[in-house]
């Protein structure tokens, strides 16, 4: 058992202590820096998604008054590694895909930098490329490992021959499509290059993630990098890791030292250079007995990358875990496309994963004529199936009968398409969330500034999801002060180093360095320690791994209305019910969780990246044709969740929820959808063409 | 984005003559549309001359019964306006269905009306277009059609018109007034935009420099019961996939009059006089809405991604006939 904090703070619904800069505008976002003598820089983007630049006229651009300077290939200063091949910008002709950064004009002004990028002549010598994703690809692969590092196949059992002595089997392939993190706040870089000291004022989920990632690129020595991000306007996955813009800002500062650069993507640019989710192509095979008991669970995925570098989609994992089948089997296979490089969208793995299985267990559950909540009861494990572990805690079947229970669920008729109201026809669903309990290792530094002054310092970072606040909390249960004593850091490399927002283990990682500063403070200094006293604290190893598996889980439950003459659907009530531990602060912790829900009715009815193969590109790269759902499309979500305990977790027990809420949500929709019409939707996202009678 | 000049126009007579002359002059209603164009490189004036202050902004009644709208009434006022929520309420419906409040605060009827195709081909200039760049090809054909049209498109391009309240507009029988180089002219709203044939970069009939002053909507009594029915891909902020705008004058069971318009199908507001025609002193029943659609769509050829949109234009078609149909005091 890890030794628990007393929650005193913790738990509370603190308002954002950020809240009011935040709506007054006063809280810095990155481009917003204000710095002397700034310069702004516009890409050039390659208009080709394979091939090789064979010319490139600047002429007419560089005679445009206010350009300070254009960066090709040709002149661009050299980097100190080109092995991330994402980030080796401006090294090469080489083009790998369609807006791949080939060159950047720094000018006095942004319509400057904008109108004379416009004016550079690029020629190509084209090649064939290849952009295209199908199962039946010849070249698909099995990756050494998915991200971050799980095998990319499992195989416990017999599956096929389970298959075959069930009464009751299931074989269908779910598609996902290609999906756009699109934060409200674009990508965003002030660079300063002054007397080899890197300053980057960034948008990005990780100032210290930024520091590490970009200093053997440009052959900076990681002190003499300086990243500054205290207010992001989310990321979603997309600014986890630094992508090539921000090294194409750091050429650019070092070409003009003495002069910051600003550098903002557009919209349309964040389409081929901020990352995306693979599309997903998902075989599920499920056999059962006729009491609805799984003995067998197989999910074989295949999905993409880019050839530029690998990212490997975990979205066979969860299957690992969800459900007690004897016999199972995952396995991922890519192709690698001259596309741009995926990466980390919310939930990775997870998302997509849930999807194909989760609507896969509700065909089933129909199948064998049984209640798909109590389908999911039958079905719960002991132990973890993975590992053979028990879990540190699990509450799921409890978070579906709870979720049942408030919405209910108890009065519906198991029939499809057996209600029509007033032209639409009605149907409601539900699906189970998983998301794995981590944490990674960061380092904290709390100092007593006066009595009733505790600084706290650590390079973490708020999203948009609340970290200023409930750090904040933690900290002061962690001293055992009010939490207006306490005085909160974080967003700057300057500060300890810290890991990135990412994989849901913020609030576990970073509370947990505080707590462990908190309690040196104590050791060293007493209670309470005396002024000017000091002490750090970083994130260990938790022991309890080895003997358990950690999960937060989920039930998520959608009404959904279909139009029964035009298709088009609607989804008037979400409510989703939560297990994930102690809970930090309800009133973030709600918005985390109808956010997460949000983004995926917004996957299961909006979102999808339209790649035209023949160029390359993705062609609705813009708010007004990739969709994400507007006011009149969000019913009305809710998310509660039950009291859990879990010693063992880190000392607040609390699990990461930045994730969950968006896990099982677009199943739960595509469920209810079915039982509205009778029309079983395994492609998303579900548009009204699909649902036309 | 080039630098360009820009200008307010203070009269009607400057402001044509102004246009006119430049090649490269565009005139601006709320910039919705044409700020975004050349942002993108789509559109590159040298020279601005805004109307949005110049020609009428009011809603006046005519003396045959008729209403004026003013070229630059706002899309979100014109929508408001009493006499047109009650007396043509498939216009407000129309207005209200189309882009966002803060976007429809800003546009203007002249500028709405001329609005260009969303065809992300169109706006990307990285792509091949022929209504961009006569003669590039189009990329559509082969490419992303979820969008675009199925009548009345020609192998150089199968682009859609964006417009809602054109569509209301056409099945209303407005007339555009414009004055241009040559002079003042009236043009019915259903004859301002054309096929895109052989030159798929003229949206409109219009002349360089032809500006609207003003659009009619007739006294049209049966207009009192119509409505606009807009399907999309979310509840709001889209594009039609397919709309429909009808009004209705029925007598009994009996279809005595009715106007049709289809959006989201063509290069232009599409009237459906064949459905009309087939509607025209019929019961009105299911089985004659669907004719009549099926009698309008015969000639629709789909393209890859938009199959969807013949059943789904029946279908409204058939809805919105039925709900005017069952109307109170039917
Ligand atoms: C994100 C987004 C979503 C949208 N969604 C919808 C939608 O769902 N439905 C819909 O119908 N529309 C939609 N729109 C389009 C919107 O309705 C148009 O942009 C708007 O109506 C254009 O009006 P404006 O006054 O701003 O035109 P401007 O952009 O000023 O001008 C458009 C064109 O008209 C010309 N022009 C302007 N006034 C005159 C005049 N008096 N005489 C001659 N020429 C003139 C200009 O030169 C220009 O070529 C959307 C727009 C955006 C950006
Ligand atoms: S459909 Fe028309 S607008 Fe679209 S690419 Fe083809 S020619 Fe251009």
């Amino acid at each position: 058992m890890t030794s628990q904090v007393t929650p005193y703070a913790i738990g509370t619904a603190l308002q954002r202590l950020d809240g009011r800069s935040k709506v007054t505008g006063t809280a810095p976002y990155a481009f917003e820096r204000v710095v002397d003598n700034a310069t702004y820089l516009h890409p050039v983007q390659a208009t080709i998604a394979l091939g090789q630049i064979t010319a490139i006229d600047t002429a007419e651009a560089e005679a445009l008054d206010g350009v300070i300077t254009i960066l090709t290939h040709v002149n661009a200063p050299r980097l100190a590694s080109t092995e991330d091949r994402e980030l080796a910008v401006l090294q090469t002709d080489r083009v790998s895909f369609r807006g791949q950064l080939i060159g950047a004009v720094i000018a006095d002004t942004p319509e400057t930098a904008r109108q004379a990028a416009g004016l550079v002549r690029i020629s190509y010598a084209q090649w064939p490329h290849e952009a295209e994703l199908s199962s039946e690809r010849s070249d698909l692969y099995t990756p050494e490992a998915v991200n971050p590092s799980f095998p990319a196949d499992t195989d416990e059992g017999d599956v096929d021959t389970a298959m075959s002595a069930a009464p009751v089997t299931l074989d269908t392939t779910y598609t996902t499509p290609l999906e756009y993190n699109n934060p409200m706040e674009p990508h965003t870089t002030v660079a300063l290059w002054n007397d080899h000291e890197l300053t980057l004022y960034d948008s990005t989920q990780g100032a210290h993630t930024v520091r590490t990632t970009v200093a053997p690129v440009i052959g900076l020595d990681p002190e003499r990098i300086h990243v500054s991000a205290p207010h992001v306007g989310g990321g979603f996955g997309s600014k986890g890791i630094p992508h090539a813009h921000i090294v194409l800002a750091a050429l650019a500062a070092r070409t003009v030292e003495g002069r910051p650069v600003k550098f903002a993507l557009t919209r349309q640019q964040m389409f081929s250079l901020a990352g995306h989710r693979t599309p997903t192509i998902q075989r599920v095979r499920l056999a059962a007995d006729t009491d609805g008991r799984l003995s067998a669970l197989a999910h074989d995925v295949v999905e993409w990358t880019s050839k530029v570098k690998e990212f490997a989609e975990q979205t066979a994992v969860p299957s690992r875990n969800v459900y007690a089948a004897p016999n199972r089997r995952t396995s991922h296979r890519l192709a690698a496309l001259d596309v741009p490089v995926p990466s980390w969208m919310r939930a990775p793995g997870e998302c997509p994963g849930m999807f194909g299985p989760e609507v896969a267990v509700d065909e089933m559950a129909l199948k064998c004529g049984i209640d798909p909540v109590e389908f999911r009861a039958r079905n719960e494990p002991d132990v973890d199936p993975e590992t053979g572990k028990p879990f540190s805690s699990r509450h799921l079947v409890e978070c579906l009968r709870e979720g049942a229970d408030r919405f209910g669920w108890h009065h519906r008729d198991p029939t499809p398409a057996s209600r029509t109201e007033r032209g639409w026809l009605v149907g409601t669903g539900v699906a189970s969330s998983i998301y794995p309990t981590l944490r990674a290792v960061s380092t904290a530094t709390i100092r007593v500034e006066a009595a009733d002054h505790y600084r706290v310092d650590i390079g973490a970072t708020d999203i948009g999801t609340g970290t200023w606040t409930a750090l904040t909390q933690i900290a002061a249960d962690a001293l055992e002060v009010p939490v207006g004593h306490v005085d909160l850091r974080i967003g700057e490399t300057a500060q300890p180093e810290a890991s990135v927002a990412g994989g849901s283990t913020g609030n576990a990682t970073w509370g947990t360095a505080i707590v462990e500063a908190a309690r040196a403070l104590q050791d060293t200094h007493g209670r309470p320690p005396e002024i000017g006293a000091e002490a750090s604290g970083t994130t260990p190893n938790n022991p309890e791994t080895e003997r358990f598996a950690m999960f937060a889980h989920g039930a998520q439950f959608a009404e959904v209305r279909v139009h029964a003459d035009t298709g088009e659907i609607r989804v008037p009530r979400m409510l989703g019910v939560f297990a994930a531990g102690r809970i930090i602060n309800p009133r973030t912790a709600h918005s985390q969780f109808i956010g997460g829900m949000t983004m995926g009715l917004s996957m299961a009815l909006h979102e999808v990246g339209v790649l035209d193969t023949r160029f390359g590109h993705v062609v609705n790269h813009d708010f007004a044709e990739y969709h994400i759902p507007t006011n009149a499309d969000v019913g009305d979500i809710d998310a509660t969740w039950i009291d859990e305990d879990d010693p063992y977790v880190n000392p607040m027990g609390a699990k990461g929820i930045g994730e969950i809420g968006i896990v099982g949500a677009a199943a739960a929709i595509a469920n209810a959808a079915h039982h509205a019409t009778g029309i079983r939707l395994r492609e998303l996202p579900i548009t009204p063409d699909a649902l036309l009678r | 984005m080039k630098p360009f000049d820009y200008q307010r126009a203070t009269d009607t007579d400057t402001a044509v003559a102004t246009v006119s002359r430049n090649p490269n002059a565009r005139y601006l209603g709320g910039g919705t549309n044409l700020v975004d164009h050349m942002k993108l490189g789509v559109s590159s004036p040298e020279l601005l001359v805004d109307v949005s202050r110049l020609s009428s902004d009011t809603v006046e009644t005519l003396p045959d019964g008729g209403v004026r709208v003013g070229a630059a009434v706002r899309n979100s006022d014109l929508a408001a306006e009493p006499i047109i929520r009650q007396r043509y309420p498939v216009l407000a419906h129309a207005l209200l269905a189309g882009a966002s409040g803060q976007l429809r605060n800003l546009a203007t009827t002249g500028g709405n009306l001329l609005q260009r195709t969303r065809c992300v081909y169109f706006q990307d200039v990285t792509t091949p277009c022929n209504k961009r760049e006569p003669g590039t090809g189009c990329s559509a054909l082969d490419g992303y059609t979820r969008y675009h049209a199925v009548l009345g498109s020609s192998e150089h391009c199968v682009a859609t018109h964006p417009s809602d309240m054109a569509v209301a507009l056409t099945a209303l029988d407005a007339v555009v007034h414009t004055q241009g180089p040559s002079g003042p002219r009236s043009i019915p709203v259903a004859d301002l935009h054309r096929l895109p044939g052989d030159e798929p970069d003229r949206d409109t009939v219009l002349e360089h420099g032809e500006l609207i002053t003003a659009v009619d909507l007739p006294a049209l009594p049966m207009a009192a019961r119509s409505n606009y029915r807009k399907v999309r891909d979310r509840a709001s902020y889209a594009f039609a996939l397919v709309s429909v705008a009808a009004a209705v004058d029925i007598a009994g069971d009996t279809i005595r009059d009715v106007r049709i318009a289809f959006g989201g199908l063509a290069h232009k507001p599409w009237r459906a006089t064949l459905a009309e025609n087939a509607l025209r002193g019929a019961p009105a029943t299911e089985a004659t809405f669907r004719t009549a659609a099926d009698a309008e769509l015969a000639e629709a050829r789909p393209l890859s991604d938009n199959e969807f949109k013949i059943p789904m234009a029946r279908n409204t078609l058939t809805s919105v006939l039925r709900d005017l149909t069952q109307q109170e005091g039917s």
